[in-house]
């Protein structure tokens, strides 16, 4: 009974799971068995059952002792700036993205898609060299440094290339586009009666915008914190071209493993730990927001 | 419009590009690395079409071509990856039916550890790893690997490392008395480790350093190649190359036949090609580095004939060293040691 | 004259707006700029010159691989709307029904490793069909590609849904509209601001994905990215700015067509 009633959402859904499941996650099975192997010659696996890579992930074996183990401080530090520098660009990002969302939704309809379009215009232009060109901007003999020399405001230029400041930059401006539209495909078609209705009713602009705009939009909020935070951990370029590759993120840690590093298993270990983590985090995520919504609802 | 795109798309999606043809070449080789003239050249001469495709790292292709189904006839591998790529049987023997001209092959580079006698492979190019300085801005002696980890004040947070492990390394292991990159010599390793997490905090970055950073002046010294550094010299006259006197790092990328080429006749067509020596000259020409084919000097861009970045000063010679590829245990002592720097 | 109040007016809106379009377009002014330099350098300005858009258009290398980047980013992406169009509607403003949560984390998997274990787990399945079925085309990265963009696809069109009202559609089958009928001039039309955005994300995104195509091409199977990516260690000269430059005015094109249509339409 109940599967005849739920069917139809699996066979609208179908199409899209075939795809993922044979391109995306199927193959990412062989992922988690190469993280139970031993290490080949040069990169690769060979076919020797062993838990060394999982225990690596969190504990370093004394390079001058192998039999002293003892935590990996240097994959934790790792995991952690990860973390905290997705953070930290979502949260920018949703800072940025919001009004920009806003000002776009409240155009006259006919430019709103012209200012849809300005948003991804940028992002026609390929990542590599959108960031040489942010690296180009901020260098000390860049625009920005000349220009503050040029008007006299500075006598020297400022450091801004190889800092977490540009890091930040860089991982603003690659995801920016992925909060503005899910936050603009959700208040496009805001009532703005309940809008009003707060207006008369006589709250301040910030009580609407946090009583009755941000409730109202939040399933775009929902879309664009995952779709920025998640890939933000496994960023790689920006990190390493505009952070000048001082510090890792563990998007560099497992390239590191399955290139010059050159233990595969190690390397799947630290992907399947990622992906556990995230896993984890979305489906306590949902459970919140379903539960909040029941509670809404009921 | 829309019928187009349809067709169009159907072409790509049949398109199997491991399908053979006569005329016909699948070259794998680093990115803009390939002259483009010696391309246009060769399909002139043999009527064969090349394609070129890019990898970006040595272990990038070894991975994609393990595991078969690549379409590649000819691959470009490092020296030191070359005995994996020979043992593992991915390589085939040259024909030298068709390959006559190894004699082309300058003396020192043909009796090579890593393919004695020059069975599977042919040099493409070769250069070094050294450091680049601003003499403006430091004008001590810059042949020596204390510019890399023991700035001078004057390029103390100034300095850029790239960030290849395996360079760093070798520079390292060598300043600390070693001579053997995947030495099992646990002091040496330890001093290593010592030394490079003592001098991290004194570099800008490890990052590739674009080449106007250094001909700007915004990064003062660094770890770089040999040609890249000419080419920054030639636009900034105060950018010199040095060459640790402790040792540092030579490297050669080898043209070979892939085992399971399709094309193999036009394969050892090219590879014989590249041995004339107008034809390596091309190749130098182009990427900026030498070629180690004898006489081919006399069709080179006669800058690079007197650049000291390419013909290493005699009293130089000795300290030049080609790494090899570590057993797995070094291996990972290394990645461990390197982890840890950049925590 | 006093200024109306309007509701749709926040205070600093406008201009925090604003300067983040400035921030989006500062790089590219740079990039557009230095595209026209008559010197090699990327920084030290030598003159105007279009040397840079002649070398790029005499190299066939570049002119193939950014055509291919464009034809896989449309097939990707347009498979990947329609693809998560279908799915949002099966997974959005229904009751909640069983394995609800599964099929919401797998369509969001490839946002969840970073894209060098995808890439690494595709060169290995990947390389074993190509063996075993001597089938070696572009499919492979068709696939790749859409699946890589369904998440970016399936969120905005998503967002879009759960803002809509559904009384317009209870309202069409009052008036014995079928499923269908309802479907096709109520959902459909109101859907089209989140699949027009979800098809842009997925567009661009495509457009981006260079190590997933790194490790699944074969021979002839380049892209733009990955042919940018072979150029990292190499000097970078202007003539990928003037790469870059031409898909920027490209994408305008696009755009102000994709303007003249709809507001001959209207």
């Amino acid at each position: 009974m109940d599967r005849d009633k739920h069917g139809w959402k699996w066979l609208l859904s179908a199409p899209a799971l075939l795809v993922l499941i044979a391109a995306a996650s199927g193959p990412l099975v062989i992922v988690g068995v190469y993280s139970f192997l031993s290490p080949g010659t040069m990169g690769g696996v060979s076919w020797v059952f062993s838990t060394e890579a999982w225990l690596r992930v969190f504990m370093a074996r004394d390079i001058f002792d192998p039999e002293v183990l003892s935590w990996n401080a240097a994959h934790l530090t790792i995991f952690w700036r990860s973390i905290w520098l997705s953070l930290q660009t979502t949260l920018i990002c949703a800072a940025l993205g919001f009004p920009t969302a806003w000002f776009i939704a409240t155009r006259p309809p006919s430019s709103r898609t012209l200012w849809l379009f300005l948003i991804t215009i940028p992002f026609w232009t390929n990542l590599l060299i959108r960031t040489f060109a942010i690296q180009e901007l901020i260098r000390n003999s860049g625009t920005i440094n000349s220009l503050l020399l040029w008007a006299g405001l500075i006598d020297q230029p400022i450091q801004m290339l190889f800092t977490d400041f540009a890091v930040l930059l860089g991982m603003a401006y690659v995801f920016l586009p992925l909060m503005v539209l899910p936050l603009f495909a959700a208040m496009d078609k805001l009532d703005f009666r309940l809008v009003e209705a707060g207006y008369d009713l006589y709250a301040s602009r910030l009580q609407v915008l946090w009583h009755v705009i941000i409730p109202m939009v939040k399933p775009g909020f929902i879309a664009g914190s995952i779709l920025v935070f998640i890939p933000a951990i496994g960023a790689y370029v920006t990190p390493r071209i505009l952070g000048g590759g001082r510090t890792m993120m563990m998007g560099n840690l497992i390239g590191l493993q399955f290139g010059q590093g050159q233990n595969w298993p190690l390397g799947a270990a630290l992907s399947m730990l990622l992906l556990i983590i995230v896993v984890g985090a979305l489906v306590f995520y949902l459970r919140v927001v379903n539960r909040e919504e029941d509670t809404r609802r009921g | 419009m829309k019928k187009t795109y349809l067709l169009g798309a159907a072409a790509l999606l049949a398109s199997t590009s491991i399908a053979s043809a006569d005329g016909v070449l699948n070259i794998y080789n680093w990115g803009n690395y390939t002259s483009p003239e010696l391309i246009e050249q060769f399909t002139a001469d043999t009527g064969i079409e090349v394609t070129i495709t890019d990898f970006d790292s040595n272990d990038t292709a070894l991975a994609r071509v393990r595991q078969g189904g690549h379409g590649f006839d000819i691959v470009v591998p490092t020296h030191s990856f070359v005995q994996t790529w020979i043992n593992e049987g991915l390589l085939m023997p040259l024909d030298p039916e068709i390959v006559t001209d190894r004699g082309n092959i300058a003396p020192q580079w043909v009796d090579v550890a890593f393919d004695p006698g020059r069975e599977y492979t042919v040099p493409w190019q070769w250069g070094t790893t050294g450091i680049i300085v601003n003499t403006s801005i430091y004008d001590g002696d810059i042949n020596t690997a204390d510019i890399i980890l023991n700035p001078p004040a004057e390029l103390d947070g100034r300095v850029n490392v790239i960030p290849e492990m395996s360079d760093v390394m070798a520079i390292a292991v060598y300043a600390a008395g070693g001579d053997d990159v995947c030495t099992d010599d646990m002091e040496i390793w330890r001093a290593v480790r010592d030394s490079l997490m003592a001098a991290k905090p004194h570099w800008l970055a490890l990052d590739y350093g674009t080449l106007d950073s250094y001909v700007a002046g915004d990064i003062a010294a660094g770890v770089y190649w040999n040609g890249s550094s000419m080419r920054a010299r030639i636009q900034n006259p105060d950018l010199a190359y040095g060459y640790p006197a402790t040792g540092y790092p030579v490297w050669m990328d080898n043209a070979a036949v892939l085992a399971d080429a399709e094309n193999v006749e036009n394969a050892m067509i090219f590879i014989n090609y590249i041995l004339q020596p107008e034809h390596a000259a091309m190749l130098s020409n182009f990427a900026r580095y030498a070629n180690g084919i004898t006489g081919s000097d006399a069709f080179m861009d006669p800058a690079m004939g007197e650049a000291p970045e390419i013909v290493i000063p005699d009293e130089f010679i000795a300290a030049g060293r080609f790494s090899s590829a570590c057993p797995q245990e070094i291996q990972d002592i290394r990645t461990q040691i390197w982890t840890g720097l950049l925590q | 004259m006093a200024r109306s109040f309007s509701v749709k007016r926040l205070p600093g809106f406008g201009a925090i707006a604003l300067l983040t379009f400035a921030m989006l377009y500062l790089p590219i002014v740079i990039l557009v700029v230095y595209s026209f330099n008559a010197g090699s350098s990327q920084s030290n300005w030598e003159g105007l010159s279009l040397r840079w858009y002649q070398a790029a258009l005499s190299n066939e290398q570049v002119q193939e691989v950014s055509i291919r980047s464009l034809w896989l980013a449309a097939t990707a992406s347009g498979v990947a709307t329609v693809l998560a169009t279908l799915a949002a509607l099966g997974t959005t403003r229904v009751s909640r029904f069983p394995g609800q949560t599964m099929i919401y984390a797998l369509i969001n998997q490839p946002l969840m490793v970073p894209e060098i274990v995808t890439g690494i787990a595709l060169l290995i399945f990947v390389a074993f069909l190509k063996v075993n079925t001597g089938y070696a085309g572009m499919g492979y990265m068709v696939a790749a590609h859409t699946a890589f963009c369904i998440p970016f696809a399936y969120l905005p069109i998503r967002a879009r849904l759960e803002t809509l009202d559904s009384t317009l559609e209870t309202a069409a089958s009052d008036l014995y509209a079928n499923p269908v009928q309802a479907f096709r001039h109520i959902t459909l039309p109101l859907m089209v601001p989140g699949i027009i955005a979800g098809f842009m994300l997925g567009f661009v995104i495509s457009l981006d994905t260079v190590v997933i195509t790194e490790f699944v091409k074969s021979a002839g199977q380049e892209t733009l990215p990955t042919y940018m990516l072979g150029q990292l260690r190499r000097v970078v000269t202007p003539e990928m700015n003037a790469i870059a430059t031409l898909f920027l005015a490209l994408s305008i094109l696009i755009v102000t067509a994709f303007f003249l249509i709809t507001r001959k339409r209207g």
